[in-house]
């Protein structure tokens, strides 16, 4: 049996990609997340429901959101590049950022956490044992506060590509984890943020799990000079709207699409 | 509600979260065994009815007056009942958490998994109580959401896909 390769994994991202694009031409409404059944992410094939999820009312407790405040993150938390004795390898970089509802309002005072690789592409957890290099001064993860205007940053270093084993020769593009808690339970979102221009982009089926292009846009953070730091940082702008989940839309009866 | 601003989309929670995402006491929402506290545990389960070794079980609830609490503290210096919890579930998918009864009909969950490509929502419902949403459900829909009494506590699992597939929500 032949190993399972990158082209048949693009043909079925692509082949995915081209059923979103024909309901899409039938009046579907774009989607803000990714296809939950997506195949060319192997380890999600028994992992996703099959059945449609009901639509409810949120509820009192759904429309709250847990509190988080600087009792439970210190301020240091927030730079990644000091947790230990000395500085980390790579590039240092600030990525800052408002969290926002769909309404534009800022989402303030909430917990904003993140995990990533080193500059190597490896990550600490002693799971990954890919023989790439790890940093004694870098951990990789971080929180803080939102202020009020929704604002965040981090300082950290940017991370490396890495490989997996969804298929061979299988690479994640560069990104950082975020986690985000919203003004209530129900916006609650877990996502990765990714660097402009990477050349991975087409060929990861977790970035490609979302079917709209401009969704998938909205991971990617921009390149922002007015937030870079002279002789010390680059700067990365990335917001975050936190909407909640949205009802799925159901194929119109007699459509073949 | 009309909304102005898309979504950013989410994104799985991969396979190497846990040194991100993990605090002190995050299954603790009470101190085990002390009065009035409930152990509330299940099982995580994928589609071949397999456990889910690498699974986050987040859930957020009402305090015992029915309450929904506004204390901060969930990572260090609990002042008061905060209602969030965050549990990494062991090798056999087990997650665990110490917890009261709030005086509400369910407690709200939520599902993160390496191979999951979003959030999945739930409500764990408390037994012999119930909602109208809950009594729209099939039968078998409901035994999803309801949880099981035990000696101390409580015991719900949560199946991803397949038999018994737990009903996942989606909000308007």
């Amino acid at each position: 049996m032949t190993e399972l390769n990158q082209a048949a994994i693009s043909a079925e991202i692509a082949e995915l990609h081209a059923a979103y694009d024909r309901k899409r031409a039938a009046g579907m409404p774009p989607l803000d997340s990714p296809q939950i059944d997506f195949p060319p992410y192997r380890s999600s094939v028994l992992r996703h429901p099959t059945k449609n999820p009901k639509l409810v009312d949120p509820e009192t407790i759904e429309l709250a959101s847990p509190a988080f405040g600087h009792r439970d993150v210190a301020a240091v938390e927030s730079d990644l590049t000091m947790q230990h004795a000395g500085e980390p390898l790579g590039e240092r970089m600030t990525v800052s950022g408002r969290v926002l509802d769909g309404e534009g309002r800022p989402v303030r005072g909430q917990l904003v956490e993140i995990w990533q690789a080193n500059a190597s592409g490896r990550y600490i957890h002693q799971r990954d044992q890919h023989p790439a290099p790890l940093d004694p001064n870098f951990t990789g993860a971080g929180r803080c506060i939102t202020g009020d205007d929704g604002t965040y940053s981090f300082t950290t270093i940017k991370p490396g590509a890495y490989p997996w084993k969804n298929h061979l020769n299988a690479w994640r593009p560069a990104h950082i984890h975020f986690s985000l808690f919203g003004s209530a339970f129900t916006q609650r979102l877990v996502t990765q943020m990714y660097f402009p221009g990477d050349p991975l982009f087409p060929l990861d089926p977790i970035y490609q799990s979302i079917p709209d292009q401009a969704a998938r846009d909205r991971l990617i953070a921009n390149y922002e000079h007015d937030l870079s730091k002279p002789e010390w940082s680059l700067g990365y702008r990335w917001d975050i709207v936190l909407t909640g989940p949205r009802a799925t839309w159901i194929e119109p009866e007699g459509s073949d699409a | 509600m009309s909304t102005l601003l898309p979504g950013t989309p989410g994104q799985t929670v991969g396979p190497f979260f846990r040194y991100g995402l993990e605090f002190e006491g995050g299954t603790e929402l009470v101190p085990p065994h002390s009065p009035g506290a409930i152990r509330l545990s299940g099982t995580v389960y994928d589609g071949a009815g397999d456990p889910i070794p690498d699974a986050l079980v987040e859930i957020w609830q009402a305090d015992g007056t029915g309450a929904i609490p506004t204390a901060t503290g969930s990572f260090r210096d609990r002042d008061g009942f905060t209602g969030f919890g965050r549990a990494h579930v062991s090798d056999d998918g087990v997650y665990e958490f110490w917890t009261v009864l709030p005086d509400a009909d369910f407690i709200s969950v939520i599902v993160f998994a390496r191979g999951l490509m979003d959030r999945l929502q739930s409500r764990i419902y408390l037994p012999g109580r119930s909602d109208a949403f809950l009594e729209s459900l099939t039968p078998e829909e409901r035994a999803t959401l309801v949880a099981v009494a035990t000696d101390d506590g409580l015991r719900h699992d949560l199946r991803l896909q397949g038999n018994g597939e737990t009903v996942f929500l989606a909000f308007p």
